[in-house]
């Protein structure tokens, strides 16, 4: 046996020993709350586990960084429509099936509160609190009409398709919600 | 007697293990978390969470439709 076979084998024994973090990335494409929460718990629990999570914002997904006071957002019509209809940050997202105008929502949000299950919102606040990386996609931001001023602070850089198939590469979960 | 209490009581999937996770954290190997749950799931999160995590479930008993589980850090 060799020194360089030892120090090989050492490397190796260390690597058993202490090995990295495992990666969970999740893909949050949707506004509504019935996908915000699920990304959400995810998240966290992920992070419970130990995992470096990372959460990557688009499309719709980015309704829920939003700011409650971000109002119209952008320069073109189109994307000051957008920013009319969708009003974004946890407390204004919908529901898929069943918004029934906001009713489906708030009867939704109301059964949680009475079963202490946490809020969109206070996940979102934990998740950051339990250093869960969440990212914003750049492309989706300027197709919105979205600037880092009008999302939450705390945000990882705002980033692409690259880095996140970079990041799913090397993850043991990847979820696309 | 535990190190650290969790009264994750009350609350809901999934934030009896976050709070856990949380209380755990800071801890040495060999001590322990009780943890105190009224929500059904963590019967089955609890002891799944700590097994994956290198963590030992020391103890787990009901009282009072209260779940009790006692973990020793990995």
């Amino acid at each position: 046996m060799t020194a360089q076979d030892t120090d090989s084998e050492a490397a190796a024994a260390e690597e058993t020993e202490t090995p990295a973090a495992d990666k969970m990335v999740i893909i949050a494409a949707s506004g509504d709350l019935d996908k915000a929460w699920p990304v959400m718990l995810l998240a966290t629990t992920g992070a419970a586990y130990g995992m470096d999570v990372t959460v990557f914002f688009t499309f719709w997904g980015l309704e829920i960084l939003k700011r409650p006071d971000s109002g119209i957002t952008g320069d073109d019509w189109r994307q000051k429509m957008l920013g009319v209809f969708r009003k974004g940050s946890p407390d204004k997202l919908g529901l898929s099936t069943m918004n029934f105008a906001g009713m489906g929502p708030w009867m939704m949000k109301g059964l949680a509160t009475d079963n202490n299950v946490a809020s969109v919102g206070e996940l979102l606040e934990l998740a950051q609190d339990m250093g869960v990386e969440l990212w914003p996609c750049q492309m989706t931001m300027d197709l919105m009409g979205l600037s880092n001023d009008d999302l939450i602070a705390g945000l990882g850089k705002p980033a692409g398709a690259g880095s996140a198939i970079s990041l799913m590469k090397d993850a043991s979960i990847s979820l696309f919600i | 007697m535990a190190d650290v209490t969790v009264d994750a009581r009350g609350l809901q999937c999934p934030m009896p293990v976050i709070k856990t996770s949380q209380a755990i954290k800071p801890l040495s190997s060999g001590q322990t978390v009780e943890v105190i749950a009224s929500d059904r799931g963590a019967l089955s999160d609890i002891p799944a969470w700590a097994g994956d995590m290198g963590h030992t479930l020391k103890e787990q008993f009901e009282e009072n439709d209260e779940f009790h589980f006692v973990v020793e850090k990995g």
